[in-house]
C-alpha cells in the first residue's frame, strides 16, 4: 500500500467548510465591544479545512513512511536507539501526573516534586556525583547548562579564563556549546589509539583553560583509560573536567564518572534511559555535579524536609534559569520507570549486552570492512568505507542501499576524524536475529559494491522515495507550502 | 530482563565468535580502579503492575486535580481532540530518531514541512523553524539571534515579558558580553512607548515584547515595529498563547521580523511544565541566522516530491563554534502533536477556539470586577488572561479562595513590584459559565 497512494500535503487536500473538530457552542453572551483596541486579522489564510477522517487517513499514511525502532534494527552510533518500553507511555500519560499546572502551588504537586527528586538521587548514583539538575532539555542544553556551571565558578574566583579544550572527535555539540558559552575552543588531536594523549594535553592546559569536555568512552567508542590522569592534569592548572554523557550506556552499574574524578557531565535520558525520541525529541539532558559546582545550579532546586518537597529559588550563586519552569517532566517519569524496571542488576546486563552486541558486530565485520583504529570498544564502533572506496562506493551509498535491506544504517557525519564513517551501535535490545540480519546485510553490499557497484550508488530502490537531491534542497530552499 | 533479547545460550556463542571468555574480559579497557565492586544502590526490579502502582500512588499525593483552576501565565489548560493523542501515539511517530535518512523518514520530514508551513500562516512571516526546547528558550535563541543580524550589542526586553522567559534571556547573554535593557511598562499595561524611545539608540539590535504580554495585553506592535525600525532595530515578538492568533493579526503582518514562542497550547497537556513547544519564525533574508533544523522541499532520482533536513551549514554538526545555536535534538513529537492538532481544527475551528476564549474570558473580567473591591488593573484589550487588583495582598486572598477549592491566578508580587495586590487571572474555552460564576461567588464570600 506504501508506494501506491503518494500522500498530498494537507494544504493540497483541504476544502472549505470542512473541520477535524466539534467544540461546545458560546454560553456566555456574546459581546462584541470586546474587540475594541484589538487589531484583529482577516482570515487565516491558507489554513487547511478537513474533517477527522482526512487527518486520520493523512497521519496514518505518514507515519507509514516512516522507519522505526519498534519495526527494526537501528543503529545510528552515538544515538542509543533502544526499545522504548510501552510502559513508559502509559505511566507518562497517567492524568493525576501529567495534569498538573506548572505553578499549581507546590503542597498540591507533591508527587510530582517526590518523583523528580527521585529521579535525581537515583541519577547521583548511577553517575557517582552528588548533585543534578533536571531542568535541561536535551543533551546539547546540558552541555551549556554545564559549561556555564563552570564559568560562574571561575568568575567567582575573579577570572572565568577564556578557552576550553575539546577532542577532535567531539560531537558538534560540544564546541558549539562551549561557544555559547563565550569560550574559545581549542580542538586536541587524537592519538593512533583514537584517544587524548596526556602530553598533548599537559601541553594545552593552562591556567587560561576552563575546562576540558570529554566524551567517555568518546565517539570512537574507546575507553578513555588514562581518563584519572586526564583529570589530574586538567585539576592541577585549576580547571573542570565537563564530560559528555552521551554514551552512559557503555558504563552504567560497571563504572562512574564521579569515580574518574569528572567534575560535571550531562545524561540524555533519551538515549542511556530508553524514553522515545519521537523522530527529533523531546529528550531530557540533566546535569549532574560534584558538590563544588553545586552552588551553581539553575533555580528552582528541589529540597526535601521531613517526607515535604519545596521548590527552592533562593539561591544567590545560581546561573539562573536554562528553560522555563522544571524540565522536561514527562520524559523524566519515563526514566525513572525504566530505572526501576531494570534494578542494579538489570543496569549491569544493559550495560553488559550492549557491549556485548556491539563487539559482535565488530567482530563479524572486521576484515570485511575498515576500522581505522585497533582499540578495544565498548558499546559502539565505526568502520568506513575505505575498502569500498576502490570501487567508487561511498559510506553514503552503503548506507542507501542498507535502507533496500529493510534495515536503517549507521551514523555517518562523524566523527570527523573517520573518513566514510559508519558509526555503529546496536544496543542492548537487539537479539541475535536482529544483529546476523544486519551482519549479513553488510556483507552482501560489500559484495555489491565488488560485483554491481552501480546498484549502491542509485540505491534506495524499493523505499516511498529515492534518493533525494539535498543540493537543490540548500541551493533552492522551499520551506514551506504555499498557494498558487 | 524483558527488555534485553539475547539468551544464555546466545551470550555463549556471541563470546565465542568475539574469542573472549566472558563479558568481564570486554571491558578490560576499563581500569581496575575506577570499576565498581559490587551492585549500585538502586530499587527495583519492579514488575509492570509494581510500576504502574508506584506511580499512581504519587499521582495519589498531588491534589491539584481536586480544585478549579485559573492559573495560566505560560501554560494553559486547552481542550484536546482525541485524535491527537491517538495519532502521535503511533510507533512510527514516537520511535524513530531524528530524520537523518530521508528516504525512510518522509513521515516526519512531512510532518514538519507542514508545521513549519503552519506556524508561517499564523504569524504571517516567510520561513519557520522545526521546533525549538520551548518558548523560554525560543525568547532567548531570537534576542541572539537579532544581534548576529544587526551585530550591536544592546538588546532591549519589554519588563512585561514572561518572567521566566526573562531569566532565561539571562543566563544565555551574560556570558556574551551582550547588555540587556529592560522597558517599562505603562498604565495601560503595555510597553511603555516613551520608555521605549529613550532606551533605543543606535547600538540597539533589537526589542523582545511579548504579545499578549504577561499581564494578557495584546500590544500595539504596529507602533512599537515602528519605533524600533526607525533606530535600525528588529521587533521580536514572543507569544505564550498562540491560540490568540486564532484571532488576532499575524504579528509579521504589523512589522515583527522574529517571532518566536511556546505552543504547548496547541495539543500538548500541562506536563507540570515539559515537554513544551518552542517555535521560531522570521523573515526570508534572516535565513542563514536562523536556529535549530530546518525542513525543505526537494525531489528524488525520479523527480518526485520528497522533504530533507536542509540549510544545516547553519548547524552545529557542520558548523562546530560557528553554528547558529548548540541544539541538536528539539521538540519533535511535540510539533507533531501541534501539526495535528492545528489541522484537526483546521480554519474555522482554530477561530472559533480563539472567540471561545476572548468571550469566556470577557465574561469572567465582568463578573468578577463586578464584585466590590475587585477591579481590573490594567486597561489594555486583552485575549484569554487580565490582571485583576484587590483590597489587600494577593496571597491572603489566595489563601482563603484555596480553602475554598479554587486556585484563582497567579500572584504578581514577586516579579513585579508594585503588584502585590494583583493576581493574573486565566480563561480557557474550559471554563463553564458555571465554573466562572462558581470562582466569582466564592471570591464575594472570600472579601466579604
Ligand atoms: C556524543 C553526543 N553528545 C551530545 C549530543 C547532543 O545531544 P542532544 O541531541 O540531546 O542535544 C549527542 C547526540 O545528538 C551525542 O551523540
Amino acid at each position: 500500500m506504501i508506494n501506491v497512494i503518494r500522500e498530498p500535503l494537507i494544504f493540497e487536500i483541504s476544502s472549505p467548510g470542512k473541520s477535524g473538530v466539534r467544540l461546545p457552542n458560546l454560553d456566555v453572551p456574546e459581546k462584541l465591544d470586546v474587540l475594541e483596541g484589538l487589531t484583529v486579522r482577516e482570515d487565516l489564510e491558507g489554513f487547511p479545512e478537513v474533517s477527522e477522517t482526512e487527518v486520520t487517513r493523512h497521519f496514518t499514511r505518514l507515519s507509514q513512511m516512516n522507519y522505526c525502532v519498534d519495526f527494526g534494527f537501528y543503529p545510528l552510533g552515538s544515538c542509543t536507539m533502544k526499545y522504548n518500553p510501552k510502559l513508559n507511555e502509559k505511566v507518562a500519560g497517567m492524568a493525576s501526573l501529567a495534569g498538573v499546572h506548572p505553578l499549581a502551588p507546590e503542597k498540591l504537586a507533591q508527587g510530582n516534586l517526590e518523583l523528580m527528586k527521585t529521579l535525581e538521587k537515583l541519577l547521583c548514583e548511577i553517575t557517582g556525583m552528588d548533585a543534578v539538575s533536571l531542568q535541561p532539555a536535551a543533551g546539547a542544553h546540558g552541555e551549556l547548562t554545564g559549561m556555564m556551571l563552570i564559568r560562574a565558578y571561575h568568575e567567582a574566583q575573579g577570572n572565568p579564563r577564556k578557552y576550553v579544550l575539546i577532542p577532535d572527535s567531539a560531537h558538534g555539540t560540544n564546541p558549539s556549546s562551549a561557544h555559547i558559552c563565550g569560550y574559545v575552543v581549542r580542538e586536541i588531536k587524537s592519538n593512533d589509539r583514537g584517544t587524548i594523549s596526556l602530553e598533548d594535553l599537559a601541553r594545552e592546559m593552562t591556567e587560561e583553560v576552563a575546562a576540558l569536555m570529554v566524551t567517555n568512552p568518546n565517539t570512537l567508542g574507546v575507553f578513555e583509560s588514562e581518563i584519572c590522569q586526564i583529570s589530574e592534569i586538567v585539576h592541577a592548572k585549576g580547571g573542570f573536567v565537563y564530560m559528555d554523557g552521551a554514551n552512559l550506556n557503555a558504563l552504567a552499574g560497571i563504572t562512574r564518572p564521579g569515580d574518574m574524578k569528572v567534575d560535571v557531565l550531562h545524561l540524555n535520558l533519551h538515549k542511556t534511559f530508553s524514553t522515545p525520541h519521537g523522530g527529533g525529541g523531546p529528550g531530557s539532558g540533566p546535569v549532574a555535579v560534584k558538590k563544588i559546582l553545586e552552588p551553581y545550579l539553575p533555580v528552582p532546586i528541589i529540597e526535601e524536609k521531613d517526607g515535604q518537597y519545596h521548590l527552592n529559588y533562593n539561591r544567590p550563586k545560581s546561573i539562573g534559569r536554562v528553560k522555563s519552569f522544571y524540565g522536561q517532566f514527562l520524559v523524566m517519569l519515563k526514566a525513572l520507570a525504566y530505572i526501576l524496571a531494570l534494578g542494579p542488576a538489570g543496569l549491569r546486563e544493559m550495560t553488559e549486552i550492549a557491549v556485548l552486541n556491539s563487539n559482535y558486530i565488530r567482530k563479524s565485520l572486521e576484515g570485511v570492512y575498515h576500522l581505522k583504529y585497533d582499540s578495544p570498544t565498548l558499546h559502539e564502533c565505526v568502520f568506513s568505507d575505505k575498502f569500498q572506496k576502490d570501487f567508487g562506493v561511498s559510506n553514503l551509498d552503503i548506507s542507501k542501499r542498507l535502507l533496500d535491506y529493510g534495515l536503517h544504517p549507521p551514523t555517518m557525519s562523524f566523527p570527523l576524524i573517520v573518513h566514510g564513517a559508519l558509526m555503529i551501535e546496536p544496543t542492548e535490545t537487539e537479539s541475535r536475529r536482529d544483529l546476523d540480519l544486519f551482519i549479513e546485510a553488510m556483507k552482501a553490499i560489500d559484495r555489491e559494491a565488488r560485483e554491481n557497484p552501480e546498484l549502491l550508488r542509485t540505491a534506495p530502490h524499493i523505499t516511498y522515495v529515492r534518493r533525494l537531491d539535498e543540493v537543490q534542497a540548500a541551493r533552492n530552499p522551499i520551506l514551506r507550502w504555499e498557494k498558487k | 530482563m524483558s527488555y534485553i533479547p539475547i539468551s544464555e545460550q546466545d551470550k555463549k556463542e556471541m563470546l565465542a565468535r568475539i574469542g573472549v571468555e566472558s563479558v568481564e574480559d570486554l571491558f578490560c579497557c576499563i581500569p581496575e580502579s575506577i570499576r565498581l565492586k559490587g551492585l549500585l544502590n538502586l530499587p527495583g526490579p519492579l514488575s509492570e503492575p509494581e510500576i504502574l502502582e508506584y506511580f499512581e500512588e504519587r499521582g495519589k499525593k498531588n491534589s491539584f486535580d481536586r480544585y478549579l483552576s485559573f492559573l495560566g501565565g505560560g501554560a494553559y489548560d486547552h481542550f484536546i481532540p482525541a485524535v491527537v493523542d491517538y495519532l502521535s501515539s503511533r510507533g512510527e511517530f514516537v520511535s524513530p530518531y531524528t530524520p537523518y535518512q530521508p528516504e525512510v523518514s518522509q513521515g516526519t520530514l512531512q510532518v514538519i514541512f507542514e508545521f513549519q508551513t503552519l506556524i508561517c500562516q499564523l504569524t504571517g512571516l516567510d520561513i519557520a523553524n522545526a521546533s525549538l526546547y520551548d518558548g523560554a528558550t525560543g525568547a532567548a535563541e531570537a534576542v541572539l539571534m537579532a544581534n548576529r543580524v544587526k551585530n550591536k550589542k544592546r538588546l532591549l526586553v519589554a519588563s512585561n515579558v514572561h518572567p521566566e522567559y526573562r531569566q532565561v534571556i539571562y543566563t544565555y547573554t551574560r556570558n556574551l558580553g551582550l547588555e540587556v535593557v529592560e522597558i517599562p511598562y505603562d498604565r495601560l499595561g503595555r510597553v511603555d512607548q516613551k520608555g521605549l524611545e529613550s532606551a533605543l539608540n543606535s547600538h540597539t539590535s533589537v526589542l523582545l515584547c511579548q504579545s499578549p504580554n504577561y499581564f494578557g495585553v495584546v500590544e500595539d506592535l504596529k507602533s512599537l515595529g515602528e519605533l524600533t525600525h526607525r533606530h535600525d532595530a528588529l521587533l521580536a515578538v514572543v507569544i505564550s498563547e498562540p491560540l490568540s492568533l486564532g484571532l488576532l493579526e499575524a504579528p509579521g503582518k504589523l512589522g515583527a521580523d522574529i517571532v518566536t514562542g511556546e505552543a504547548q497550547s496547541f495539543g500538548l497537556p500541562l506536563s507540570y511544565g515539559g515537554p513544551y513547544l518552542g517555535f521560531m519564525a522570521c523573515k526570508k533574508e534572516f535565513v542563514r541566522q536562523l536556529p535549530g533544523r530546518i525542513a525543505g522541499q526537494t525531489v528524488d532520482a525520479e523527480g518526485r516530491r520528497g522533504f530533507v533536513l536542509t540549510l544545516s551549514t547553519r548547524e552545529q554538526h557542520i558548523r562546530r563554534e560557528k553554528a547558529t545555536s548548540n541544539i541538536c535534538t528539539n521538540q519533535a513529537h511535540c510539533a507533531l502533536r501541534a501539526t495535528i492538532y492545528l489541522e484537526t481544527l483546521g480554519r474555522q475551528g482554530l477561530k472559533k477556539m480563539a472567540w471561545l476564549n476572548l468571550q469566556k474570558a470577557a465574561y469572567a473580567l465582568e463578573t468578577l470586577t463586578a464584585i466590590p473591591g475587585v477591579s481590573r488593573k490594567f486597561g489594555g484589550p486583552v485575549f484569554n488572561e487580565f490582571v485583576l487588583e484587590f483590597p489587600t495582598d494577593w496571597n491572603r486572598i489566595k489563601q482563603k479562595l484555596e480553602e475554598k477549592g479554587i486556585l484563582g491566578g497567579l500572584a504578581l508580587g514577586e516579579a513585579y513590584q508594585g503588584l502585590e495586590k494583583c493576581a493574573l487571572v486565566t480563561i480557557t474555552e474550559k471554563h463553564s459559565r458555571e465554573k466562572i460564576d462558581r470562582y466569582a461567588q466564592v471570591l464575594r464570600e472570600v472579601l466579604k
